[in-house]
């Protein structure tokens, strides 16, 4: 299989402190992995780097074998190519769903606003959200909000999706239709990298889990392996409380 | 209550009645009943009724009148101030959108980030921190005598018009500000979310920075824009041989020695102004509404 994304030793300080100390992953093209770990692992971190959005201070980032992290490499059009939906949807409350859906195709990729505009309409569908195309976001659902935030980041067609803990926001009601689109993006075979406190669906999803702990990948493998026999202390620690939690 | 200033920026005030109408003058009589409204008209009634027979009865009542109630110096003066403030009117109307473009671009200049835009970012500041450090009327009187002197060829010589040019670049600095507040007000979430679907840092501000920030400032920026409709008083200390309402009315008083026609002219600000003054208050108080009821703006 062809390789979508590779990490190589990324490190990324905040002043003094290191969140990342050294992050090799390699994600091939439709491979669904999940980062788990706990808050201030790492795990939002090394997805905004990923992306771009924070640069990192050593290692490199691959995208289809293209080093991003490299001096003179147009980060928009890096962005262009990876999609990334947050915890908190960040859509943009001036604009309609659909604007929201439009904006970058026109902006950044220059369709014409009726081809954008028919896509959108024919993604929100997908989705189920096409009723909702000319409502501003205050007037949908966190659930809504957050598939149209999906939405928004397809529409750009990106070759990797990064997820950064999406349901997390959400009510416990809401979670399941967010989790449904990333279940049938993931059998479309869409690439994306995830992090995620959803056990049961990191099971479900993922075709590998990666355990960080402490700003490193300790442990990563096949999801029925990690959740079953893990052969770190740690990881076996961070799953025992999530169940103890009664989130697993 | 307390903090109105905060409150503008939707910070402070988070105990807010749903309703949200907290500040108007008769919100108390709320819920009073008849003999609560009846008790207020009573007092009111009683109130005023004191104070105008103390004014009217007081030993220096007549020559108040005389002074600045004068029916006569009233009809004598009042067409020609009122004839005057047009001028008033222009100075602020067609000042107003030069102000709110000069301040966006002063602002934006602020707002850049990268070493690349030093220059930008410094010109902007010591622009903004000159002229909101300099009283306004400084510097109408600065242009508006010091300009017209210099008699540089292809310049307008008229006082009025380097006053009104003073005007313009001191509110664009108080404007600036107000819209820069706007923009550090906008989630850096958000600028994230663009930049992340690939939005260039310019097409980030244009497209969802900055219609975000000028929503948000609309209350301030009427505040500004009924400072600015009084201000333009001050260029009666450089309007020469074309006087706006303010100079017309010193030109009536100090050929009369009467005070009617500036009360004259008050009365023209105050029919322009305070219904500008009430729709800046039921704006702030839609957002505030719209604020409480879960809107993000």
């Amino acid at each position: 299989m062809s390789e979508a994304l590779r990490i190589d030793g990324v490190h990324k300080r905040f002043g003094e402190l290191e969140v990342l100390k050294g992050i090799d992953l390699r994600v091939d093209e439709h491979e669904v992995v999940c980062l788990i770990g706990a808050s201030g692992s790492g795990k939002s971190t090394l997805l905004r780097c990923i992306d771009l959005l924070e640069p990192v201070n050593a290692g490199s980032v691959l995208i289809r074998g293209r080093d991003v992290t490299a001096k003179g490499i147009d980060q928009n059009e890096v962005r262009r190519q990876v999609g990334i939906v947050f915890q908190s949807f960040n859509l943009f409350p001036h604009m309609t769903v659909l604007r929201n859906v439009t904006l970058a195709p026109t902006r950044v990729l220059g369709k014409g606003r009726s081809d954008a505009d028919s896509d959108a309409h024919t993604l929100l569908a997908r989705f189920g959200l096409d009723d909702k195309a000319g409502e501003y976001p205050d007037r949908l659902s966190g659930g809504q909000q957050q598939r149209v935030a999906i939405v928004r980041a397809l529409a750009m067609e990106p070759s990797v999706l990064l997820l950064d803990e999406i349901t997390s926001a959400l009510d416990p009601e809401l979670v399941a239709e967010v989790l449904d689109v990333i279940r049938e993006l993931a059998a479309q075979g869409m690439t994306m990298v995830i992090a995620t406190h959803e056990m049961a669906f990191a099971r479900d999803v993922a075709n590998r889990v990666c355990f960080l702990d402490d700003g490193r990948i300790l442990e990563e493998g096949p999801p029925d392996r990690i959740f079953s026999e893990p052969t770190n202390e740690r990881t076996r620690r961070f799953l025992d409380r999530i169940i103890a939690a009664g989130r697993m | 209550m307390g903090q109105p200033g905060l409150q503008e920026w939707g910070v402070g005030d988070p105990g807010a009645p749903p309703e949200g109408r907290r500040s108007k003058l008769l919100e108390p009589l709320r819920g009073e009943g008849v003999k609560g409204v009846a008790i207020a008209v009573a007092s009111t009634i009683v109130v005023l009724g004191l104070l105008i027979y103390f004014a009217i009865h007081s030993p220096t009542w007549a020559d108040f009148k005389q002074q600045f109630l004068s029916g006569a110096e009233f009809r004598r003066s009042f067409p020609d101030v009122l004839d005057a403030f047009k001028r008033n009117i222009f100075y602020f109307l067609t000042a107003e959108p030069i102000i709110l473009g000069i301040a966006l671009l002063l602002a934006v200049m602020r707002s850049l980030r990268g070493p690349v835009f030093f220059p930008l970012r410094l010109l902007a500041t010591i622009y903004i921190d000159l002229f909101r450090g300099l009283p306004t009327i400084l510097v109408v009187y600065m242009l508006g005598f010091g300009v017209p002197a210099l008699r540089i060829p292809g310049f307008p010589v008229s006082g009025w018009f380097w006053g009104w040019v003073g005007l313009i670049l001191s509110y664009s600095a108080y404007v600036a500000e107000v819209y820069r507040a706007g923009i550090d007000s906008i989630h850096p979430s958000q600028t994230a979310a663009a930049r992340a679907l690939g939005l260039s840092r310019w097409q980030t501000l244009q497209s969802v920075v900055i219609p975000q920030a000028v929503r948000r400032v609309v209350p301030p920026l009427m505040n500004d824009f009924i400072a600015l409709q009084k201000d333009t008083a001050v260029i009666a200390i450089v309007s020469g041989t074309f006087p706006e309402s303010f100079l017309m009315a010193q030109i009536y008083q100090a050929g009369d020695f009467n005070f009617t026609p500036i009360l004259g002219t008050a009365l023209c600000f105050l029919v322009i102004t305070i219904p500008t003054t009430r729709f800046t208050d039921w704006q702030l108080e839609r957002q505030r509404r719209r604020r409480q009821a879960g809107a993000a703006l």
